[in-house]
Formats: C-alpha cells, structure tokens, sequence
C-alpha cells in the first residue's frame, strides 16, 4: 500500500528512507518534541519549502527547464491569501478561498504566458527572461503599495479557526498546546504530504516520464510524436499552481506577507541551492533538502559561532567560521555538487544502493 | 615511394557507434590518393580522426614518422596537416580577405599576406579577387568551395585532406577544381582527396584506396582500377566512366 | 586590389534609428529642452557604463557559448577595489581636476586588474568544467556569483560603503542652456566610448579580431586552422571580467556607493541589455545599452514607478520585431 501511496517511487537506499522517515516524523511530531517558537517556525518554513522546491523539481529535474521566475507564483501565492485577508478585520474562510483561487488563476495565466514564450527563445535567453520578469515583479510589488502594502507588506489576521489566540484545550496536551497555531501546522503538514504524494504520482506517471524523455533529448522526443511545446507548457503551469499553493500556506502561518518574504532573489537562490545539493530529478531531494537547509540556516549559524568563539584571534580562520558566513560554505557545496553530485544526496545514495 | 601519411589497424567510435573497423591506409608523399566508396562507409570519419576531430578508439596514425592519434587539432594543423571539410567551413560573417587572413598563420595582418602566392591563387580562383571584401557567406556554393581549397594553399602545407570538393559543383567549376588541384600535384604537396566524382578522381589520382563498412577493402594504383571495369563493379557497385 | 572589388553589406541602421525614436518620443513628452537634453546626456552617459559592464559578458558567450550568471561578480569586485584604492589615497575632497583624474583612472585600473585575475580564477574552476553543458553553466555561475558575494561580505563587510566623488570631478560641465551634464558622467561617457572604439577596432581591423569573429561562427574550423580556441577563449574571459571590473569602478562612482549585492542587482540589467543586443554582439550591446540608459532616465523623469518595466517592456517589443536581438549573431 506504502507502495502505491509513492507511486512506486521508492527511496531504494537504505540510509535514504530512513533519513527521509526521521524528517517526516520529526516533522509530524514537532509540536510535541520542540517547544520552542523558534522551532515550530523553522518546521513550519520546511514544510513550505518542500512543497515548493519539489515544484520546481518538477521544472528543472524532470523538464529540464531552468527558470528564475519561480518566486514569482510563490508571491502570488502567497499575497493573494494576504490582499483577501486584510480586506477584512475577521476574515473568514471565504475569503482565504477567494484569493487562494484568484492566485491559482493568476498564477495559471502567467505560466501559461512563460510557457509559450518558451517557444521562441532557447534555454539561455529563457533563463535570462525569467530572471528579468522576476525582478520586474518584486519592483511592482512594491510600488503598488496601495494593494500590496508595498516595501512594508502586509499584516492580516486569519480565520478564528487558526488563530493563535484561539484554545481548543486549556492545558497542553503531551507538551503541546492545542490552539489554533497547533492546528495550522497541522493544515501545513497535511498539504505538504498531499501535494508531495500527489507530485510522486505525477512525475511518475506517462506524463512524466515523457517530461524526461523531453529533458534528456527534445530533438528526439518531438521526432518520436510529442508536441514537447505542450509538455513544457504544462509542467510550467503545474509547477506554477504547486508553487502558489505553497505561497498560500506559508501567508496563512506569518500571517505576514512582503516582498522579501516570498519574491526576492535569494529564495530563488535558496530554492536552487536546496533542489541541487538535495538532488535535482527525484522529489525526495526537495524533501531532504529543505529540512537541511532551514536546519542549517537556523541552527548551523549557532554551531558555527561557537567554532568562530574557538578559532577567534586566527586571521582567515575566523573570518571563515564566523556564524554570517554560512552562506558562502552553502555556496561552495552548491558549486560542488553541480560539478561532482549532479543528483545531489539522494542521488549519491541511491547510486549506493546500486554498486 | 615513402607514406607521408600512414593509418594503422585505427577503429573510430561515435557514441555507441563503432564507426572504423581497423583501416589500413598508406597515402604516398607528394602524389594524390583518392578515397572512394559508398555513402556511409566511413570516408569522412577517416579524414576526421585523422584531423583528430575525432579521436581515434584504437590503431595508430603516423604523420612524417611521429605517430599524431592522441594530437589535438590545432597541433596537427600547425604540424602542416590542411583540412576541407565538406561543409567547407567558410567564415560567412567574414569577407573573403579576412578568410584567407585567418588561413594564413604566418600574416599578422593582411599586409603580410604573401601577394606572390595570392596572385596566383587569383589566377586560379577569379572569384576570390572580384569578390575580395564581400562577406564570404554570399558567395554561390561553387566559389565557396574555390574558397575553401584556396584557404589549404594560401601557404605551403604538407598534407591536404579534402572532402568532396567537387560536390553540387557546376561541371565548369569543377575543371577549375581539377586545375588547382593540379597545381597543388605540380608543388609536390600530398593531397587525400575524398571524391564520389570519379571523373575528378580518375583526372586526378595516382594512388586510390576504397573503403566500406569501416575498412579499406582495395588499395592500389589509379590507372589498375581505371582499366579495370570488372573491379570498378565489385568495388563501387558500378562502372564508371571511359577507360584510360 | 580593392578597386574592382564588390563592396561589403550595407550597414543595418534599424536598431540606430530605434535609439532615435526613443529619444524623440521622450522628446515630445517631456516639455522643456533643457531637460530632455540633460535627460538624454545622463541616458547616453549610464548607457555607455552598461556598455562597458556588458561588452564582456556578450563577447564570452557569442564565442563559446557560455553563459555566465555570475558576471556581476567582476562588476562588484570593480567598485570595491575601486573605493579602497580611492580611500587609500586619504583626502579626495581636496583634490584638483588632474589629481582627480588620476585618482579615479589608478581606482578604475585596480578595479579592472582584480577583476581580469580573478576572472582568470573564475574561467579555470568554474567554467572549464561544464563547457558545452548549459544548465550546469547556468547553476555553476550563479554558485559563483553566491560565493563571491559572501567573500566580498568576508572582506569588506556586509553593508554599504560611500564612495564620494574626488572633488576635481563633482559638479557640472558648463554648457550652454539650462542643459546640465555632470562632469563624471562626461568622464564615463568618454571612456565608455573608448572602450567601444577599442573594441571595434580590434574586432574588426586586427587578426585577432578576426580569429574571435571567426570563433564566434566555427569553433572547429578554427582549430583546424591551427588556433587554440582554449587559450583564446581564456582571453576573452578575462578581458571581459576586466571590463566588468572597470564598468563596476565607473558605476559606483556613478551612485556613489558599493554595496555587496549590486552585482546582483546590475546582472537583470545586463541580461535585458545583451538579449536586446543580440547574444554576441558588440555592436548590439552597444545600441542595447545606450537604449536602456536612456529608458531609464527618461522614465525615471517622467514615470519613476515603470522605470524597471520599461526596460522589460523595451526587451519584450525589441524580441518581438526581432527574436535575435537587435543584430543577430549567425553561425550557431
């Protein structure tokens, strides 16, 4: 049955599934294991970025599309939850609904549009474009101040149902306390296992192995029959529609949204350095990636500081310990990997498993 | 009569494609050997292994009695060894002075163009005059080709490999093909010419190797299978042309 | 010899006229003459700075196919250098025009330097690996782009850094009118067109300019010729790294600041500008860039909201009249 629910895409490496049962678990049990906001939070931006940097897998590992413009249906996401919620002092779910669907149609018409320009241009120039429209949309975002609270973002309130103000029980129960934060992890977690399971499905289904076929040899796939042009089109748009759900979900935690939250270039750079160290083309690398990543932004910071406190006083050393610099070693495992680890770790596992 | 050029046992893979099955070829210093046979049988994968465009899986190529197989192509090229491939491989964006510029190593700038030796590429190819600063790729596909073999004589060079220069050629251009060609028999320089056109190979050749599947099946002089019909037949799958 | 020669093509002036049009338009809305004059030596000034940021980026991938999303590196490396060395001289308040001058050239030199070594680095162990392969270009350099940020971070620290003008250049030129051109902008102005004039007379009257024009079409036949593309191509990578640098010494003194992250921020830019150019095309970038540097003043003039989207909108209609770029690079 476990079979079928993954679509008969295993771990098949040992190490492999029992990491990925570790960060599933972890992940389920959180509220109960960590008490600590900090915690809750970090878990909450894991979930979020499963589901959109398995997304983008979608696009980049199996299509083989490289595009910049991913953060942008993140964004759309996520400030249509946020535009329908502060329209009011007591949204309800209505209103939720309202802008997760008009994110979706926006974000499916966009991606349509990216999709056919596709057509014209090749690879390169595509990347580049997206790049641009990317950067295009964080400056409108931030202008249209009145509808998107520019440079500031937008504060809103939630549905009572996951407020945090809102108690189901009085006393905590196994350490955790019932109220509505407790219930939008839950709603958090939920999605992402749905639209994780549902991606499984569909890269494993006709459909994406003739994405693959497209990725390794477009040339061939369009002789053999395929219009690769509607392949790509719809991988975009898929893409697209997973990615904005992602937005949403992440709005309904901060209940907070801006430009830096969900459109900048660094969660672009984020999202590619988690879908390549994770491993590009597998799903489950999002899944690990994501985990290691936020884990490694929140917490490898503090483990770096006390070796900067250790090393303090040696010139280069400190220099390369200190806590800020962790980007840079992110950077360097990012260049690694391209070059030696093509499929990331869940790739190198599972060649492991292999030999 | 000592090989210039000498390809032993070589085997060329492409891809999974397992292209030469060991050819065995001599190419005689100062005379021209033509290289005949069917579609497919592995002519140009020849002249481009030993131009080291491809690299050679197996075998040895001896250029001048220095063994090249594992050379990259810009030292081959400089070792004197010319190549025209049947594309050409003419700069369109460039005008014609600048093609020849490029070919010749020796010129830093066009000045230094060696005027003695254009002059009689002139003679040969009018085109290349009438058409000196036009860009290259305007040229009909008769002066192109002019071009090409020009560029493989704007100087001295040991060994030249051409690859059907006489194809889509109207038969007036392909005289003045054989003529240059000639002249470049008449300079001692030792030419390996691919050829479907066996009237340019008959004009032409004192040596012929022909190959199929991958291998050289017959090599011997021009004038045997010349007078050979029966041999032409077995070989090339059709007689060709008037006997000497 | 030349005399009964067929002369070459004529010369496409399209893309000339459309830099024209831009400027008549914002001609006929903005109302006063003064202004648009200023406007359009400020656009022509910012866009020959692009030019000289671009050129490099253009001329690389026109003639090995190779993508560099880290090119804004070189450029942030520029303007840090360049503000080091101008803060190492001590007091540029006081300097006068000629000290001023040469300040800024031993500042831009600097900048120019590091950025070529370090472009030597970049091309050895970043882009050698992955020739041909082009997702792997695109990720790989934007790794590099991510580390040399955080090692600019490392050395100079995360924030801003002023950069003010040494005092010999600040204020205006004098011109006639109201029309106002500062007299930095003229210096970049002029070295911009330098570097242009530079490059096209390399390109197209010395035979290395042949060989790289030559590369750009044939990448084999030219080693058939005898060249080795590897070392040429070596060249170019840091020549334009080197430019980029000089480009990133004249940008922040043109904003008066460095800041880490503006490499990222001028790599948009320079994206738009060589796709409208044409991917390997110096003359394109050229017209590219002085069209976006006037775009982006007009509309910073007239509607400062749209300005990056104007940009945008210009790549969008150039790519619909002509899908290349404005002059297209054959032969690929």
């Amino acid at each position: 049955m476990i079979k079928a629910l993954l679509s008969h895409d295993l771990p098949r490496n040992r190490l492999l599934a029992v990491l990925l049962i570790a960060t599933v678990l972890g992940l389920a049990l959180t509220p109960f294991l960590f008490t600590s906001i900090k915690a809750l939070n970090v878990a909450a931006k894991i979930l979020v970025f499963i589901i959109l940097v398995a997304s983008y897998d979608l696009l980049l590992g199996y299509t083989g599309i490289v595009s910049f413009a991913h953060t942008l249906f993140f964004g759309i996401g996520a400030y249509g939850v946020a535009i329908a919620c502060s329209r009011s002092e007591d949204p309800g779910w209505s209103a939720v609904l309202l802008g997760v669907v008009a994110a979706l149609a926006l974000s499916l018409v966009l991606a349509l549009l990216i999709g056919l320009l596709s057509l014209r241009v090749k690879a390169l120039f595509f990347a580049m474009i997206t790049m641009a429209v990317a950067a295009a949309f964080i400056t409108l975002a931030s202008q249209l101040s009145g509808l998107t609270g520019g440079e500031d973002g937008l504060s809103f309130k939630v549905p009572e149902m996951l407020r945090p103000s809102t108690e189901y029980f009085e006393d905590p129960f196994l350490g955790a306390s019932i109220d509505g934060r407790f219930l939008t992890y839950y709603l958090l977690f939920a999605a992402t296992v749905v639209l994780v399971l549902m991606l499984l499905r569909i890269v494993n289904s006709p459909f994406g192995r003739v994405l693959q076929a497209i990725r390794e040899n477009d040339f061939r796939a369009e002789a053999i029959g395929y219009r690769t042009v509607v392949y790509r089109t719809l991988s975009n748009v898929m893409a697209s529609q997973f990615a904005c759900l992602a937005g949403a979900l992440l709005a309904l935690w901060l209940r907070y949204n801006g430009p830096d939250t969900s459109l900048s270039m660094e969660i672009m750079l984020d999202i590619l350095l988690i879908v390549v160290i994770g491993g590009m083309g597998t799903i489950y690398g999002a899944v690990l990636g994501a985990a290691l990543f936020m884990l490694a932004q929140n917490y490898l910071q503090d483990l770096m500081k006390l070796g900067a406190d250790a090393v303090q006083g040696i010139p280069v050393l400190s220099q390369l310990i200190a806590p800020d610099r962790w980007l840079l070693w992110m950077g360097l495992l990012f260049v690694l990997a391209v070059y030696h680890f093509p499929f990331g770790i869940v790739g190198r596992l599972r060649l492991k498993a292999r030999s | 009569m000592s090989s210039l050029l000498s390809l032993q046992g070589v085997h060329t893979h492409i891809g999974a494609y397992h292209i030469l099955h060991g050819v065995d070829l001599e190419v005689p210093a100062a005379q021209l050997t033509m290289l005949l046979g069917r579609n497919g049988a592995g002519k140009t994968t020849t002249l481009r292994t030993i131009m080291g465009l491809w690299r050679a899986s197996a075998g040895r190529i001896v250029f001048d009695g220095r063994e090249i197989q594992a050379e990259d192509t810009p030292t081959l090229a400089q070792a004197g060894i010319a190549y025209v491939p049947e594309n050409m491989g003419i700069f369109g964006e460039l005008s014609v002075r600048e093609n020849l510029l490029l070919a010749a190593r020796q010129a830093r700038s066009i000045e230094q163009l060696d005027t003695a030796r254009l002059d009689w590429l002139f003679v040969l190819f009018p085109a290349l005059k009438k058409f000196w600063l036009y860009p290259a790729g305007r040229l009909s596909g008769g002066q192109k080709q002019m071009l090409a073999i020009a560029r493989a004589m704007i100087e001295p060079r040991r060994l030249l490999l051409i690859d059907e220069p006489s194809k889509g050629l109207a038969p007036a251009m392909v005289l003045s093909l054989i003529e240059a060609l000639r002249e470049l028999k008449n300079d001692r320089t030792t030419v390996l010419l691919v050829e479907q056109n066996f009237g340019v190979a008959r004009a032409l050749g004192d040596h012929v190797a022909v190959m199929d599947d991958g291998r050289v099946v017959h090599a011997g002089a021009m004038t045997e299978l010349a007078q050979d019909e029966a041999l032409q037949q077995r070989l090339l799958g059709l007689s060709l042309g008037v006997h000497q | 010899m030349s005399s009964d020669a067929i002369p070459r093509q004529p010369f496409d002036a399209r893309p000339l006229q459309l830099l024209a049009a831009i400027a008549l338009a914002a001609g006929l809305l903005v109302s006063s003459f003064p202004t648009w004059a200023t406007l359009t030596l400020s656009g022509l000034a910012m866009g020959l700075i692009i030019f000289v940021i671009a050129s490099g980026l253009t001329l690389v991938f026109g003639l090995m196919d190779v993508l560099n999303f880290g090119h804004g590196v070189f450029v942030a490396l520029g303007g840090f250098i360049a503000a080091t060395v101008l803060g190492v001289q001590g007091a540029v308040g006081d300097l006068s025009l000629g000290a001023s001058l040469l300040a800024v050239g031993l500042a831009a030199g600097a900048g120019m330097a590091v950025a070529g070594v370090v472009g030597l680095a970049f091309e050895r162990m970043l882009v050698r690996p992955v020739y041909g392969m082009h997702l792997k270009q695109i990720l790989i350099t934007m790794g590099g782009m991510i580390i040399g940020e955080e090692m600019i971070k490392m050395i100079w620290g995360p924030g801003m850094i002023a950069l003010p003008l040494p005092q010999g250049l600040r204020g205006a030129l004098p011109l006639p009118g109201d029309v106002v051109l500062d007299k930095f902008r003229a210096l970049a102005a002029l070295v911009g067109l330098t570097v242009f004039a530079a490059l096209l007379l390399v390109l197209n009257r010395t035979k290395l300019g042949v060989l790289i024009r030559a590369g750009v079409q044939d990448r084999e036949m030219v080693e058939c010729l005898g060249y080795r593309i590897r070392r040429l191509f070596i060249g170019v990578f840091a020549a334009g790294s080197a430019l980029a640098g000089l480009g990133g010494a004249m940008w922040s003194l043109y904003q008066q600041s460095v800041t880490p992250q503006m490499g990222a921020q001028v790599n948009t830019l320079i994206f738009i500008v060589i796709i409208i150019g044409g991917l390997g095309s110096t003359l394109g970038c050229f017209v590219g860039a002085l069209a976006v540097g006037l775009l982006a003043n007009y509309m910073g003039f007239l509607a400062p909201k749209a300005a990056l989207f104007s940009n945008i909108a210009l790549m969008v209609a150039v790519l619909l009249w002509r899908p290349q770029g404005l002059y297209p690079v054959g032969g690929k």
